[in-house]
């Protein structure tokens, strides 16, 4: 494929923007905080979309689009299931005590309710974690570029990665926010057309519909067995695996997504931010998963397109660059171009503005140099920003050695966020739990997750420990070793801590549900968290109806 | 701190022009495409990116 002057054109202005932002903004840096929280500065509108941009990494709109056609509509599960109720949870019941207790990050917070070698297992295995995250989604846009347009892997990785380093390094947490919002505008517009293009080929969804096994246009209705759909999942397996452990996991701990909320000016803001970002987040599958889905039925229309192929069988990967391909023409190639590698750039600033945040805080200030200036924090946190990069490229070539993305990261977070979770709950509604009892709890559900995964097989994967059970799908598998970490560590943590002592009371207020004084919500009746959280809870379960 | 809106809204803006005069000149091909879909994108663009502009110098 060739592309047109105007579409590198396109490029170049949006990298010519990108910079442009971190320029400006590096005027508001003059401390470490500014550098790494934003100073509590920023508005509503901009860390709400930042909180779902963060997140919409070259893996969302390369792997859910392929998830689409190898899944069908289960794939939506990953938003109506998993991430809304997920991110209404957080900002109703945990980000008062994220957000009032004035903790500078998520291992911070487990800090103050636990102890120091809580906050140090988070950090450092947060810190790798994002250091996958990131690496996984420059794989991803290294093998498109390479394969779809002939750039060599590493000039595309280093390119990318030299303007995402560029512009965090000069202005921080809010530089990095700011693109991720510009970020996401170009993402919804330079996919939405795709999306109406290629259901319209295929004759609307009715069209879609029809040209399809009802499994892949329907979610709910064939999660009886395992063997009754793609995915390979059964209804508990997803609804806890996924919904309860994995995404709630991920959306109510992860320290990538609650930072942008901590960036808010005040409490409702903070609290708003993840519930006003679920009404867009619930319509992404339209943009992501449905063009996905009508690839397949257009393959089947004999119209001169068809599934891209890897080694005889569909490569999945690939669909969505397949469909650009037969759909936009130079000009909207470029503009879809340019939201592929911005999608890459928001996945990948996030990951790295969250791991300088931790490093700095957490590691650095916590383990390595105690009291030192504020100016060397923040140089810290610039020196941070550097080497959270350069660690990103070496763990791209990671990635390589599996098949498909998404299953990777969900495996990652299995090991990662699914014990956290348990540990957040605990931690947060009952006052009982003590720091030992989240220690052990943590360490050993980590533990099972690794434990899960080394004994059980799926599509080849897993099983070096030996193969006690085989799962129908590495998906399956995920859900269970998420599912199996989160069980461990939530009765461990209880177990121990009923044979210890717990702080007293006046410790644990800001922290702890129960012991915080209640705080009456002062804004209009329509900002209110509770009034918002319940408006887009309805109109999830109605989307999950009406693809029932 | 710098408004959002005001370079977000030049960069659709900008992106707009570009892509309605391309198309304005002629409709750019795809195998599966069949309207002119750089004209109709870059008009949406300008409107949008001049909604954002014009938001931004109300504040």
């Amino acid at each position: 494929m060739t592309l047109h002057f105007l579409d590198y054109s396109i490029l170049i202005l949006y990298f010519g923007f990108v910079l442009g932002i971190g320029w400006f903004l590096r005027k508001s840096v003059s401390s470490s905080s500014d550098f790494l929280t934003s100073g509590h500065s920023l508005p509503l509108w901009i860390t709400s979309l930042a909180f779902l941009a963060a997140n919409m990494g070259a893996l969302e709109m390369i792997g859910m689009c392929g998830s689409g056609a190898k899944y069908g509509m289960m794939t939506s599960h990953f938003y109506w299931v998993g991430a809304v109720p997920a991110m209404l949870f957080v900002g109703v019941f945990m980000m008062p005590f994220y957000y009032g207790s004035r903790a500078r990050s998520v291992p911070e917070y487990l800090k103050l309710r636990f102890d120091e070698k809580t906050r140090g297992f988070n950090a450092i295995t947060f810190a790798v974690m994002t250091i996958f995250s990131s690496g996984i989604s420059m794989y991803a846009l290294g093998i498109l570029l390479q394969a779809i347009f002939g750039w060599s892997f590493t000039f595309s990785v280093l390119v990318s990665a030299g303007i995402v380093l560029a512009y965090t390094y000069l202005g921080g947490l809010s530089s990095a926010i700011y693109n991720e919002v510009l970020q996401f505008f170009l993402i919804v517009a330079g996919f939405s057309p795709l999306a109406i293009l290629a259901v319209q080929k295929a004759g609307g969804w009715g069209g879609v519909s029809s040209k399809l096994k009802p499994v892949m246009t329907e979610s709910w209705k064939h999660l009886g067995s395992p063997a009754d759909n793609p995915m390979g999942v059964e209804v508990i397996g997803l609804v806890m695996g996924l919904g309860f452990v994995l995404s709630f996991g991920y959306w109510c701990t992860n320290y990538l997504v609650v930072q942008r909320a901590m960036a808010a000016r005040n409490m409702t803001d903070a609290r708003n931010t993840p519930i006003v970002g679920s009404f867009p987040k619930m319509f992404i599958p339209f943009i992501v998963i449905v063009p996905g889905i009508a690839a397949v039925a257009i393959a089947s229309m004999n119209i001169g397109y068809a599934l891209p192929l890897k080694n005889g069988g569909p490569d999945y990967d690939k669909v969505l660059f397949s469909l650009m391909e037969q759909f936009y023409p130079s000009g909207m190639l470029g503009v879809g171009l340019t939201a592929l590698i911005a999608s890459f750039m928001s996945g990948m600033a996030g990951n790295v503005t969250a791991f300088n945040t931790v490093w700095t805080y957490d590691i650095y200030q916590s383990y390595i140099r105690k009291d030192a200036p504020d100016s060397h924090y923040l140089w810290m946190g610039r020196m941070a920003t550097v080497f959270g990069t350069g660690l990103s490229i070496g763990a791209a070539y990671m990635a390589q050695s599996f098949n498909n993305m998404m299953d990777f990261l969900q495996l990652i977070f299995g090991f990662v966020n699914a014990p956290l979770f348990a540990t957040f709950l605990l931690g947060m509604f009952w006052k009982r739990a003590t720091a030992n009892g989240a220690f052990t709890g943590l360490v050993t559900g980590t533990g099972a997750a690794a434990l899960t995964y080394g004994l059980t097989l799926a599509e080849g994967k897993g099983g070096w420990l030996g193969v006690v059970h085989t799962f129908p799908s590495s998906m399956a598998q995920n859900f269970w070793v998420a599912i199996n970490a989160f069980v461990v560590c939530f009765l461990l943590t209880i177990i121990i801590s009923l044979a210890g002592k717990a702080k007293p009371d006046a410790e644990l207020a800001g922290l702890v549900y129960g012991v915080t004084p209640h705080q009456a919500e002062t804004a209009v009746w329509w900002r209110r968290p509770a009034v918002l959280a319940v408006i887009s809870g309805i109109l999830c379960v109605a989307l999950n109806f009406l693809f029932f | 701190m710098l408004d959002l809106r005001k370079p977000a809204g030049l960069f659709f803006l900008i992106l707009g022009v570009l892509l309605a005069g391309f198309g304005a000149a002629g409709a750019a091909k795809a195998p599966l495409l069949e309207m002119n879909l750089n004209l109709y994108f870059g008009v949406f663009s300008i409107l949008f990116g001049g909604v954002f502009l014009w938001l931004s110098r109300k504040a």
